[in-house]
């Protein structure tokens, strides 16, 4: 877990600087290395790591236009997903989706840019699951925002009177791009409506890995043997824009330095050389091997090709 | 002879028999049977692990035959209505018809959306409409829109076998239902076996040398009663039933309107932005030179389908208004 959010981080931290480039000095969002919107994910890797240690290839992942740390924690080839995000033809969709629409099958992972959309995927693939006598599991990741959309209600009251092995896990990072969680939701947090749906809930608060790690168990366990599906509902912080570029009216200064302060990175590193005994020697190797592998995939998507323009006529249908 | 409800639940019955990754899912469609009758018997035959009634949440239940179908499963699912798109439309446009594309042709979605079109019954602006354009405007979906009992059962079977999504558009009136007026051509001859009828082309369904009348279900069978009557004063329409949307068989048309040199199109969705202005620009863009009169085009007057029958009469076109529409393309000729 540990190496999968310095992963993670790292891989945010290049593409927050990638992304820059060719942008300045009057911001352009199409241009540059990486075109269009970018949302990062900056802070918010314990949800995806907490969860997405518990599957395997079998499993589905759905995931939202905020998706690079769930797609790096299932397992999605970094490479081809970044060079997807430089638009190249050798990304995972040969440059036609980007940065919010990846896919690949061959984990099992597919994001996309409306909100709530992919959560009756995950419905979909709970369904398959069961009705091929399998014991996979299907997870939607949404951000709090989500929670509110039609999508969110229709398709858990879907799966739970399907008793379909969905797991939706809420990242709560406060705002639905300007707009807070207090302004727009109902409810206190979103594991609380699991009582409407007669599923259950669970909550992990301060963006703690290890509490997300525990609850993400149970609901795997839990879909996995039959007993149907489970809303977890995340506290997490988003450090960063709700995308790069966002001058961040919505919020006070002094909010994100004092998120910071409390790094899930950190503490994680901390409570392993503390109370698991893991050395500093083990610790580096760790962060050396994910930066090495985040490195590796920069390198890749730079070195691709674009490609051919033509190729825009191709992919629409299957022959 | 099948009416085509039954010609559309015998092509999904004998493909759920001959492929397990075949199953069904939608409002009604279980121990109802479909409320236009196209999943009848099929929950007694497959259970209801294969036939899935589903509540009132259409984004819930056709992006679910989403997932399902990136998953390698093959769902048709049916929104009762066409005109109930607007609860679900980005699963239909947003999601189901750009995820191959996105994908690099990653995913396969290969999925039937079925979906009840048509007016005729007196049901007013929210179950009334044919909206073919719409759906055939966006790309990423095929769209069909069959007119008799042996296209409804044969494209059925290619739809269900396709790799790709494809938006399968039946008329009400075409379905033999026992609750609308009866029509003739609802019912049909249909073999019993499964085949395929192409999902990529138009059907000359009368032949004639004056004038070709293009036209989409209920409008391809009123412009056939036309040509008979044009016919007893000499004039001899060729009539084509478009049945394919998107892809549209452009050489049809074309190689027609060669022979006949003129051209009406008939639609009963709206008359602007429409199927008859795809069908008009491919004839002015590839044919143009081949034309001895205007391209002439009859369909919904731009306002939403009436409930009075008199006023929803007035404004779907009818073998009538089609007779007359020739008969002065003729005069002015």
């Amino acid at each position: 877990m540990y190496e999968q959010m310095v992963k993670i981080r790292y891989y945010e931290d290049q593409m927050a600087e990638v992304y820059m480039e060719g942008k300045t000095p009057v911001f352009n969002i199409g241009a540059g290395t990486v075109p269009g919107e970018m949302h990062l994910a900056t802070g918010q890797e314990p949800a995806a790591v907490g969860m997405c240690v518990h599957l395997t290839k079998e499993d589905t992942v759905t995931a939202p236009h905020r998706p690079h740390h769930h797609a790096i924690a299932k397992g999605v080839d970094l490479k081809k997903m970044t060079a997807e995000i430089f638009g190249k033809e050798t990304g995972l969709g040969k440059g036609k989706g980007g940065h919010m629409h990846l896919f690949d099958p061959a984990v099992k992972f597919s994001c996309g840019g409306i909100v709530g959309a992919g959560i009756p995927h995950a419905v979909g693939a709970a369904m398959t699951s069961k009705m091929k006598g399998k014991d996979s599991v299907a997870v939607a990741f949404i951000g709090e925002g989500a929670a509110n959309a039609g999508s969110f209600h229709e398709s858990l009251n879907l799966a739970a009177v399907w008793n379909l092995p969905l797991i939706v896990v809420v990242e709560d990072n406060s705002y639905g791009i300007s707009v807070s969680k207090k302004a727009s939701t109902s409810v206190a947090s979103n594991d609380l409506r699991a009582s409407a749906y007669g599923i259950a809930g669970a909550y992990v608060k301060d963006n703690d890995p290890i509490a997300m790690y525990k609850a993400s168990e149970q609901a795997v366990a839990r879909a996995r043997s039959g007993q149907g599906p489970t809303i977890i509902e995340i506290e997490t912080y988003r450090y960063l824009g709700h995308f790069q570029g966002d001058p961040e009216l919505y919020r006070d200064e002094t909010e994100v330095p004092g998120l910071r302060q409390l790094d899930p990175i950190t503490k994680l590193k901390m409570m392993l050389s503390e109370a698991e005994n893991v050395s500093d020697a083990d610790l580096e190797e760790m962060e050396t091997r994910a930066k090495q592998q985040v490195d590796e995939a920069y390198q890749f998507a730079r070195d691709s090709s674009y490609p051919q323009p033509e190729a825009a006529l191709e992919d629409v249908f299957n022959s | 002879m099948l009416t085509g409800n039954k010609a559309m639940a015998e092509a999904i019955s004998q493909e759920m028999e001959n492929d397990l990754t075949v199953f069904v899912l939608g409002e009604d469609i279980g121990k109802y049977g479909g409320i236009f009758g196209s999943t009848q018997g099929l929950i007694e035959k497959f259970g209801p692990e294969r036939v899935l009634d589903t509540p009132i949440s259409e984004t819930a239940f056709i992006g679910a035959a989403i997932g399902a179908a990136a998953e390698g499963m093959r769902p048709i699912t049916e929104l009762m209505f066409v005109d109930f798109f607007g609860v679900c439309m980005d699963q239909i446009y947003n999601q189901m018809a750009k995820i191959q594309y996105m994908s690099g042709g990653n995913v396969k979605l290969p999925m039937v959306l079925m979906t009840a079109v048509g007016g005729g019954y007196r049901d007013a602006g929210q179950h009334s409409q044919t909206l073919y354009a719409t759906f055939a405007h966006m790309p990423g979906m095929k769209v069909v829109a069959p007119s008799n009992p042996y296209d409804l059962k044969g494209m059925m079977v290619s739809a269900i076998r396709d790799d790709n999504p494809v938006v399968f558009m039946f008329h009400k009136s075409l379905q033999g239902l026992g609750w609308m007026e009866q029509l003739d051509v609802a019912v049909d001859h249909v073999p019993e076996e499964a085949y395929t009828v192409p999902l990529n082309k138009a059907k000359v369904v009368r032949e004639g040398k004056d004038i070709t009348i293009v036209g989409i279900q209920m409008m391809t069978h009123y412009a056939v009663e036309a040509a008979k009557r044009l016919s007893k004063e000499g004039i001899e329409a060729e009539v084509i039933d478009l049945r394919s949307l998107a892809p549209i068989d452009k050489d049809t048309i074309i190689e027609s309107v060669k022979k006949t040199h003129r051209l009406l199109v008939v639609d009963e969705d709206y008359l602007s932005y429409g199927m008859t202005a795809e069908v008009s620009a491919i004839v002015a863009e590839e044919a143009f030179f081949e034309m001895e009169a205007p391209i002439s085009r009859i369909a919904i007057p731009d306002v939403p389908i009436p409930y009075s029958g008199v006023l929803e009469d007035f404004v779907i076109p009818g073998p009538n208004s089609i007779y007359e529409k020739v008969k002065k393309i003729m005069e002015d000729a």
